[in-house]
């Protein structure tokens, strides 16, 4: 069973997780164009590489960031929004 | 029936025949490049040699032919589908389909089954009803049917799913098909290569090269190629490719796993489609059942598969088929599928000139294998989207007119 370590409650079974995509900032919806905003909504970076994405443990509701290599699926390492990386 | 076969068993020699020409060198320059040596890429290599007489074309692959999601599919072709755009394309698909054995002279063993897409709720049978509606309207054969006449279709189905999940209806698709899917891929190869298409396997594209908006030249693992049309049909991969471009598309990967059990008596003629339960199943001309369930739940850039998916999978199956708790899994495998946001392809031109997109294919490429290599083709010798596939576009994602295909997707991703 592949295992994701939560920064809250350690190392947990991969399915009691939730994939919520790539970090992504947003542009600023006042100030920008119908295009950047389309691009923003729709579009994403679909190449494989080692990426920083949202992920939820969800029987203790913990959301956090992981670093992960798509290729190899590999967490490298996770940490809380805001916290220390 | 395929009269090849029928000579081969008279001869006395038994010739073996070769699929493919033998592997030459690169040239120099093609009027066309097409990556990819699936399905979707060697049909529309067949159609440009046959419809638009365009032979000086070299179809590149990483792998092998038909390696990618052309092998790695569960073989299932319908049209049922819940948009006007959707029904009218997979539609013009199936006719192809009928007539493809003839076609290549060889057996597809392209075998009509009939496709049950079972409905476990109201709110379910209310969206079956509405594709039978849309599916009706333009001709393709579907209707709403009962549990009773499910149960009569195929009387070993357990119709409250253990308990949990009772059937309450289900679309019938009278058309449903299954089809042998390495034949699709040898078929519009070997014809394609008759009419003098090139196909070089074990090439990579590492790049490709555009001056001013407008494909000039691919970069391979075996040299440059100058050529100033590039149709792109490698699923999983699309990604990667789209970013040599410099292209933003919104696919994203992830996997999809399938699994057959050993062979049985045959006993499933029908094929049956579970979005609840998130499971397809149907059995194979050589007695396996082929199944299949929902994607895996976060982006993998590899075809790697898990014990995770085989356990929730059976147990699904299971519910429906209880009989089935003794019966073996003989092999399980995953394929990239290149989702979109709307569930609909990525089809057509694309901002940089000369670079055409058959991508975004995501779980539901297969069957649109024949209709995909034919409106492509058109669309690279003419260079203008073909009228079946204008609500495919790229431009969709900038103008928010995106084409809603999720209530027919197979099952709930």
């Amino acid at each position: 069973m592949k295992l994701m370590p939560c920064p809250v409650n350690g190392s947990r079974p991969v399915s009691e997780f939730v994939y919520w995509g790539e970090l992504r900032p947003a542009p600023d919806a006042a100030s920008c164009s119908d295009a950047q905003w389309a691009d923003h909504v729709f579009n994403r970076n679909g190449a494989p590489g080692v990426k920083r994405e949202w992920w939820c443990h969800t029987p203790s509701n913990t959301w956090f960031i992981a670093e992960r290599d798509t290729e190899k699926d590999r967490v490298l390492r996770t940490w809380l929004p805001g916290g220390a990386e | 029936m395929p009269w090849r076969l029928l000579r081969f068993g008279l001869s006395r020699s038994h010739p073996e025949p070769r699929m493919f020409s033998a592997p030459t060198d690169l040239k120099p320059a093609y009027d066309v490049v097409i990556i990819g040596a699936g399905g979707h890429g060697l049909a529309a290599a067949y159609y440009l040699a046959r419809e638009h007489g365009i032979t000086n074309v070299a179809v590149l692959e990483k792998g092998y032919i038909g390696g990618g999601n052309t092998g790695r599919n569960t073989t299932i072709i319908r049209s049922n589908y819940l948009t006007p755009e959707g029904v009218k394309f997979y539609d013009a698909s199936v006719k192809l389909w009928q007539d493809l054995s003839e076609d290549f002279d060889l057996n597809l063993f392209y075998s009509t089954r009939g496709h049950f897409t079972l409905a476990h709720t109201d709110s379910a049978v209310r969206t079956m009803r509405w594709r039978a509606e849309v599916n009706k309207h333009y001709g393709v054969d579907s209707e709403l049917v009962g549990p009773d006449f499910i149960k009569r279709a195929c009387p070993s189905i357990d119709i409250t799913c253990n308990g949990h999940a009772p059937i309450l209806g289900a679309l019938y698709h009278a058309p449903g098909a299954i089809a042998r899917h390495d034949a699709v891929a040898w078929g519009y190869g070997r014809g394609a290569c008759q009419r003098g298409v090139e196909i070089h396997q074990q090439t990579a594209v590492t790049g490709i090269e555009v001056k001013g908006g407008k494909v000039v030249g691919v970069q391979t693992s075996r040299g440059h190629i100058a050529t100033n049309k590039v149709l792109c049909a490698v699923a999983g991969s699309t990604p990667r490719l789209t970013d040599m471009v410099g292209i933003r598309t919104p696919i994203y990967i992830h996997p999809l796993q399938a699994m057959v059990s050993e062979p049985m008596k045959p006993w499933l003629d029908h094929i049956f489609v579970s979005g609840s339960l998130h499971i397809y199943i149907s059995q194979s001309a050589r007695g396996e059942l082929v199944m299949g369930a929902s994607l895996d739940p976060y982006e993998v850039h590899s075809t790697r598969s898990t014990l995770d998916f085989t356990e929730g999978l059976s147990a699904h199956m299971l519910d429906m088929f209880p009989f089935l708790s003794h019966v073996k899994v003989n092999r399980q495998w995953a394929g990239m599928a290149d989702m979109t946001p709307d569930f609909a392809p990525v089809m057509g031109k694309t901002p940089v000139e000369g670079f055409y997109l058959d991508s975004g294919w995501g779980t539901w490429g297969f069957k649109a294998t024949p209709v995909c290599g034919k409106t492509m083709a058109w669309t690279v010798a003419k260079d203008q989207p073909h009228e079946l596939i204008t609500g495919f576009s790229l431009e969709r994602f900038r103008n928010y007119s995106l084409t809603g295909e999720k209530g027919a997707a197979s099952v709930g991703h």
